[in-house]
């Protein structure tokens, strides 16, 4: 009886969703921006937890390795480099107030109505994907959609050359 | 009570397992501080701690006394959150990476609960992006450490860590890539298997720095373990690439700030990824636990190997006990020499006797494997010991102009290679 209604994994999915969740909102109400960093950073760990959750083993591993690693590593170093200081939380905006909240719950609304109509849920990704998972990931990658991904590769290398031309425009 | 353990038996046995593999690696942690210090003082002509207990082995106990009794001061108006999060984060980390790395192939010669019980914590399909991620995490230790101490010099080491860390595991990341081409897998028991099909089944011609595999020879990964282990080095912060505490420029770096148990927490956290990319190296390039030695009946005198290398050891022990000026070495050298002597004796008298040969059987492959770390972590010293340490400059130009490029053309070469192999 007890087992039917809060499985492990059940348990397990609502400890990390509950600290994606603490970490999002601790991520916007923390004064100090190296603060706000750590918050994404849980929220980045708990995601590939959920991941983990799901059987998307290589998904989540990558997830903490670009997510939780490099890039909020970049975050972290910018903010030391800048030495930025706490901020100094203001008034409302006008913008915030007349469009944000509106907008906010709008946006809350339509999820809370997706939720509790379950015939029109999402339906679930099939099991069968998951044994071989990095394998099919990379002969998807690789096979199928190999132009998107060098094409993305491309862009990225585009803006890498941006940045470059940007930061030694000074020294001309 | 026991139907309770039989039905709970994966979890007991489990945490039994973390718990002993943490007094085991926070043991070899205190040991190779001692390792280290003897082997940079012999380098450098000198003694090395030799007061505290024989031949100085009572110092690692005396330093962790130290470490728990010091004064603990905090200072002013650093970050208390993430002043004290940071060595937490750094020791978590670091030993979590342990959970994943298999040290032996077989089961336990006996059963526990009716379980088997393997040497390692997980099984893990990906246990080699596991290890990745956990290095990718761990930049924060000392990143938040150097920003939360409120000191230039703590600041400073934090800021060349994380450019240094988020630098090398680029190439550290890509001089693997050639290992799972030959593997096809990111399992570490499937990569160590995988280096089980050397050419006329002559073990050490398997290994992935050779690999001469049945199918003739592959491109041998000389050159990624070359990569691999300099940029774990670069990694794991330690001489010459050690940048974050380099003591002449920045006093102590990202743990200036940091006394007593909380420095001690940084210093575990270090020797411990020593272990990990040790053992890491060992499995990805010289076959994990595979003995070097051809599996058939002639080379089975090879299974004497280590009962035959602790006889002599235990010897040399009581002779040098024998000779040692205090009372307190004359009594205890002599007595561990014995109990060194008793163990390889037994094993070797065990040939016949058909428990005994099961336990030699059994420590084979993690004879093997603790043999090729153990060259691993002397590779480390050895290296503190004899390099300069990198000036800055350098440093980022040995990691992305020599060693990114270095291991981008090795995955294209090994690629091409079991290409090339597969279609003729």
């Amino acid at each position: 009886m007890a087992e039917s209604l809060v499985s492990p994994a059940l348990l397990t999915f609502f400890v990390l969703a509950g600290l994606a969740v603490l970490g999002a909102g601790s991520l916007v109400l923390q004064k100090h921006p190296i603060h706000s960093a750590l918050s994404l950073i849980v929220v980045m760990v708990s995601l590939a937890g959920l991941y983990l959750l799901m059987g998307a083993e290589f998904v989540a591993m990558v997830q903490i390795i670009v997510y939780g690693g490099a890039i909020m590593v970049l975050f972290i170093f910018v903010i030391m480099l800048l030495n930025a200081g706490e901020e100094e939380h203001t008034d409302f905006s006008q913008l915030a107030k007349f469009a944000g909240l509106p907008l906010a719950f709008a946006l809350t609304a339509s999820l809370a109505a997706l939720v509790f109509k379950p015939d029109a849920g999402v339906p679930a990704a099939t099991q069968a994907f998951i044994p071989k998972a990095t394998e099919q990931i990379s002969s998807m990658l690789f096979k199928e959609f190999v132009y998107p991904f060098e094409l993305t590769s491309f862009l990225i290398l585009v803006a890498i050359m941006g940045a470059l031309v940007l930061a030694q425009r000074e020294k001309k | 009570m026991i139907s309770f353990l039989q039905q709970n038996a994966f979890w007991i046995i489990t945490i039994v397992k973390i718990a002993l593999l943490l007094f085991i690696v926070l043991t070899v942690n205190a040991y190779l501080t001692w390792f280290e210090r003897k082997v940079v003082a012999h380098i450098q002509s000198r003694w090395g701690p030799h007061r505290v207990g024989p031949h100085g082995l009572l110092q690692p106990a005396a330093d962790g006394l130290k470490f728990l009794f010091k004064e603990d001061p905090t200072p002013a108006g650093v970050d208390q959150f993430v002043y004290y999060l940071a060595p937490f984060l750094a020791l978590t980390l670091s030993l979590t990476a342990l959970a994943v790395i298999p040290f032996g192939p077989d089961p336990l010669p006996f059963k526990i609960l009716g379980e088997q019980v393997y040497l390692w914590i997980v099984k893990s399909d990906i246990g080699l992006l596991v290890l990745f991620a956990i290095t990718a995490l761990s930049v924060y230790g000392i990143a938040l450490a150097g920003w939360a101490s409120n000191s230039k010099y703590s600041l400073l080491g934090g800021l060349r860590s994380s450019a240094q860390m988020i630098s090398y595991e680029l190439a550290l990341t890509m001089s693997v890539v050639g290992v799972l081409l030959m593997a096809n897998t990111f399992s570490l028991q499937g990569i160590i298997e995988a280096q089980n099909n050397a050419k006329w089944g002559f073990g050490a011609l398997g290994w992935n720095v050779i690999a001469w595999t049945k199918n003739g020879l592959l491109f041998p990964q000389v050159i990624g373990f070359i990569c691999f282990f300099t940029s774990a080095i670069a990694e794991t912060n330690r001489a010459p690439f050690d940048l974050p505490e380099a003591e002449s420029e920045l006093v102590a770096g990202f743990h200036t700030e940091y006394a007593s148990f909380k420095f001690a927490m940084f210093f575990i956290a270090e020797y411990t990824a020593m272990i990990t990319v040790s053992c890491l190296a060992t499995i990805l390039f010289f076959g994990g636990w595979l003995s070097p030695f051809p599996p058939t009946s002639f080379w089975t005198f090879t299974h004497y190997i280590p009962s035959i290398t602790l006889i002599p050891f235990g010897l040399w022990v009581i002779y040098d006990g024998i000779r040692y000026e205090t009372i307190f070495g004359k009594l205890i050298l002599p007595a561990v020499g014995f109990a060194m002597f008793a163990i390889g004796a037994v094993l070797l008298a065990g040939v016949r006797i058909a428990p005994l040969h099961t336990v030699n059987e059994f420590i084979q492959p993690v004879f093997w494997f603790t043999a090729k770390i153990l060259v691993f972590l002397f590779f480390y010293v050895w290296a503190r010991g004899t390099l300069p340490r990198l000036r800055y400059d350098q440093l980022m130009n040995v990691g992305w102009k020599l060693l990114l490029p270095v291991s981008i053309a090795n995955v294209i070469l090994t690629a091409g290679i079991i290409l090339w192999r597969s279609h003729s």
